[in-house]
């Protein structure tokens, strides 16, 4: 791997890209800020800034604070508004009930996400989030940032935005929180000419993809999480910024079947490492863990005294498909009965690993409640190799799948609806490919076949008199 | 060239298309890894847990990489990422990484440097006390709780997500610093049905919900809502087109068929649920998204309502807490909470965690034949007294 970007990347240097003067950055006291007050009265607001766990209120007073400190004219819209994001919270949470207004479609030109337009339903009193409106920045693979990068991204959006931003969004994205209509140009053109940073995506579009920590820094990575994300996103930005789907699309990259990112829930299409050759083992390490040298899972149970390691109980007896045995104090393990449930791999990570004959499993249709209930990804590709630029998994998989959903899906269906409505005997056809057990739990247990014509000897055409040569009446 | 300072920057309002630039996407991840991860790329041999909230991870190489952990609020200001990149900048090369948990991960390339960046980030507090970065999210522990929007920005939401995660994390903390539980509990909250946190697979799940049918704003609804989507939106066809006495097009609600999950209003603004009295807090458990052992898991319904007592949520705090408390109790080392009641019954999973049942938690709405138990093995507890009671089985 290598640092192979699609165009050149600009190389961003805070100095010279900055807003704000050392002073103006720190421009209050701790002192100031101990005996700050901020414009509304907030009492459950400010409940929250005790107790152990980082305060989101006290964050946004220091924010609040440095705005009151800046001059007007060195931020593009209001100053006030975390102070008035605070006021609006308070009030629901007296009212039991929001004041943000049903939608507001804005956004930036030629783009149909991005954008969500929000608007307060109490104006007159908190004019500073009159308008509200949210940009999804689309967030490098995996998350890693330099603070360069994120230094000014700060100085953009507290100087056109709100300053508050969410780290990061369910999807993925950095969400810029708050900013008046008039400034979401000027914010997409320095991303984009200054910044060198795309929009990510909302409505029915293609959504912000993401990934696991992949080979970055996870041993159990089986495939490049980071590239095939990226490649993913940029080859289909088209279908990210222009909404041609009857509803949302999700692609979410997992390294290895422990689904850190939670494809298989939240993915209409998940991709998930895995192998199809043996488990490695260092059967002196296996050793090790028995003789209790080597902590099991990694660490991850050292709070509490669980006694000593036992590969017989822990490892060998929670195997799903008990494919594991001791034998001459070595582990054996038959490969072909394994499923790759992780399992004895997060155990003995100095023992096991994957093996090295990697690739990905692709399951469809995963999604949240609305509308037909929650799905989770139905097992449709089980092995294809990952390797860049992964043609086949465009040409194969990924495009024959949204010409099916764009030509047949309903408005609002997601593909898991349409994978129920239509069949997964429709899938085979979309995707050209054989019917597998493994796409079931079990068979079915009606027998209510949807015979084709083709498929019965004969065919359907039938004379009702010659039926009755044989059957009076 | 630096960020514009003039009003309307780099755009011109009269020749909007004028220099537009599209279709860039993210900036390639390559430049924002640190040296030590460039150089062991795909080469991790394995990890281990130090202590709650650090991690090594040995290459290939010979490398160690040491990650410190720590929680992170999902709503974080400006001064808030500046400071982050100070720490970046003082202990990391200017490198830093959020996790799809929203927790934040500084590493470091020595024990030496990991000592100094963990006593540096123990010591900073906010001025009214709670932690900035504590340390924690690893292992057999509650790692941060992924949420959505709430109050502070979204407009279908049933409670607010930011406030509940405060109050939950804060008294969850000591799972979130210490491993103590049989293994990790993962939880997750959305502030309503849309889920756009996707909590539906989590150990918990924090689910706001709204238990009132729509209001119908006769008024404007013909000329904001196109009726016949709003009549479709519904699942259970409890809306139907209507005229009020003065002849305006709209639309009724059939208040036994609906199921609260808010589509209609998705679909359009004159039909508001969000209620003080109605909106509550529906709380779930038993699922998870990894393959480990048994296969991914949805969350099942177990407390159907518990009311919106803002801004500490003392009712959820308290439910959430008689779970993990019965769950580390009785489960087995590496049984997730779904595992662990999948194999004592889901029976004793309301004893053990002293949790009532209700016919709320019994499913009615499609499939629900899934869920029917059609078996004679199960466990006696108290709500089978109660049953066998009423039809005057026993005294």
């Amino acid at each position: 791997m290598a640092f192979e970007p699609r165009e050149d990347q600009k190389e961003l240097k805070y100095d010279e890209l900055r807003i704000y003067s050392d002073e103006e950055l720190n421009n209050y006291t701790e002192e100031e800020l101990k005996n700050f007050k901020t414009k509304h009265d907030t009492p459950m607001c400010d409940d929250l800034e005790s107790g152990p766990w980082p305060s989101f209120v006290a964050d946004a007073k220091r924010e609040a604070l440095h705005r009151k400190n800046l001059p007007a004219d060195r931020m593009m819209i209001k100053s006030e508004v975390v102070e008035d994001t605070l006021g609006q919270l308070e009030d629901s949470f007296v009212d039991g009930e929001t004041h943000w207004k049903h939608g507001g479609i804005v956004g930036v030109f030629g783009y149909g996400g991005g954008v969500i337009g929000r608007y307060s339903d109490l104006p007159e009193k908190y004019p500073s989030i009159a308008h509200f409106h949210t940009m999804r920045v689309n967030q490098p693979a995996s998350k890693f940032y330099s603070s360069d990068y994120l230094r000014s991204i700060c100085d953009l959006w507290e100087y056109r935005g709100s300053g508050m931003m969410n780290f990061h969004g369910s999807t993925g994205d950095i969400i810029f929180l708050g900013t008046f209509t008039e400034q979401l140009e000027p914010i997409f053109y320095e991303l984009g000419h200054v910044l060198q940073q795309d929009l990510g995506g909302s409505g029915s579009n293609l959504r912000t993809p993401s990934c696991c920590i992949g080979k970055a820094r996870c041993e159990w990575a089986c495939i490049d999480t980071q590239d095939l994300c990226y490649e993913m996103t940029h080859y289909y930005q088209d279908e990210l910024h222009r909404p041609a789907f009857p509803y949302k699309f999700k692609f979410k990259f997992d390294g290895c079947p422990n689904c850190c990112v939670a494809s298989i829930a939240r993915a209409d299409m998940s991709f998930i490492g895995t192998w199809r050759d043996d488990i490695r083992i260092d059967q002196d390490a296996v050793q090790a863990y028995i003789k209790g040298e080597v902590e099991p899972n990694g660490g991850a149970h050292k709070g509490k005294d669980w006694g000593k390691f036992d590969i017989q109980k822990e490892v060998i007896d929670l195997c799903p498909t008990k494919c594991m045995w001791m034998e001459d104090g070595k582990l054996m393990i038959d490969n072909k009965e394994c499923t790759r449930c992780m399992h004895c791999i997060n155990v003995m990570p100095r023992a096991l690993r994957p093996g090295t004959d990697t690739g990905v499993s692709i399951l469809l249709g995963a999604k949240a409640p609305i509308l037909e209930g929650a799905q989770m990804g139905v097992l449709t590709i089980p092995f294809m190799k990952c390797v860049p630029p992964y043609d086949s998994i465009k040409e194969n998989v990924i495009e024959p799948i949204w010409d099916w959903w764009m030509e047949e899906g309903k408005n609002r269906e997601r593909l898991g609806e349409l994978i129920q409505r239509q069949g997964i005997k429709k899938l085979l056809e979309v995707l050209n490919i054989p019917a597998m057990p493994q796409m079931v739990r079990e068979p079915r247990s009606n027998p209510y076949i949807f015979w084709k014509e083709e498929d019965v000897p004969g065919g359907f055409k039938r004379d009702i008199d010659d039926f009755r040569t044989r059957h009076a009446r | 060239m630096a960020l514009s300072q003039e009003r309307m920057g780099l755009f011109n309002p009269d020749k909007p298309m004028e220099n537009r630039i599209t279709d860039l996407g993210p900036r390639h991840f390559w430049q924002y890894f640190p040296p030590i991860i460039q150089n062991n790329y795909g080469k991790w041999k394995y990890h281990e847990i130090l202590e709650p909230g650090v991690l090594v991870h040995v290459s290939e190489t010979g490398d160690k990489v040491f990650t410190v952990r720590c929680g992170g609020s999902r709503l974080m200001t400006a001064e808030h990422v500046r400071e982050i990149c100070d720490i970046a900048d003082k202990h990391c090369d200017g490198f830093v990484r959020f996790t799809t948990r929203n927790n934040i991960e500084f590493m470091v390339d020595s024990q030496d440097k990991m000592e100094a960046l963990k006593k540096d980030l123990a010591g900073r507090k906010h001025v009214s006390g709670s932690y900035k970065f504590p340390l924690g999210g690893t292992g057999a522990g509650v790692t941060n709780i992924i949420h959505t929007q709430g109050y502070i920005h979204c407009h279908t939401p049933a409670t607010d997500a930011s406030s509940m995660v405060k109050a939950v994390m804060d008294d969850l903390f000591e799972y979130f610093q210490g491993m103590t539980l049989p293994a990790q509990v993962r939880v997750s909250m959305a502030c309503c049905l849309n889920m756009c946190g996707a909590v539906h697979c989590s150990d918990i799940a924090l689910l706001g919900y709204h238990r009132k049918p729509p209001l119908v704003d006769h008024e404007v609804l013909d000329n904001v809502c196109e009726i016949p989507l709003v009549i479709a939106a519904c699942p259970t066809a409890a809306i139907s087109p209507t005229k009020t006495e003065d002849g305006k097009k709209s639309v009724k609600i059939k208040a036994e068929r609906c199921m609260f999950c808010g589509n209609c209003y998705t679909m359009c603004m004159a039909v508001p649920l969000t209620d003080k009295e109605g909106d509550c807090v529906t709380i779930m458990a038993g699922g998870k998204v990894s393959n480990r052992i048994s296969p991914p898991k949805f969350s099942k319904v177990v407390v159907p309502a518990v009311p919106n007592n803002f801004p500490r949520y003392p009712e959820v705090c308290r439910d959430v807490r008689k779970i993990i408390e019965a769950y580390a109790a009785d489960a087995n080392k590496y049984e997730r909470i779904g595992d662990w009641a999948d194999r004592i019954g889901w029976e004793k999973f309301f004893e053990k965690c002293d949790l009532p049942f209700s016919d709320h938690l019994i499913d009615d709405y499609r499939l629900q034949y899934d869920t029917y138990r059609t078996s004679s093995q199960f466990k006696f507890t108290d709500a089978a007294w109660e049953v066998s009671r009423a039809v005057g089985g026993i005294d």
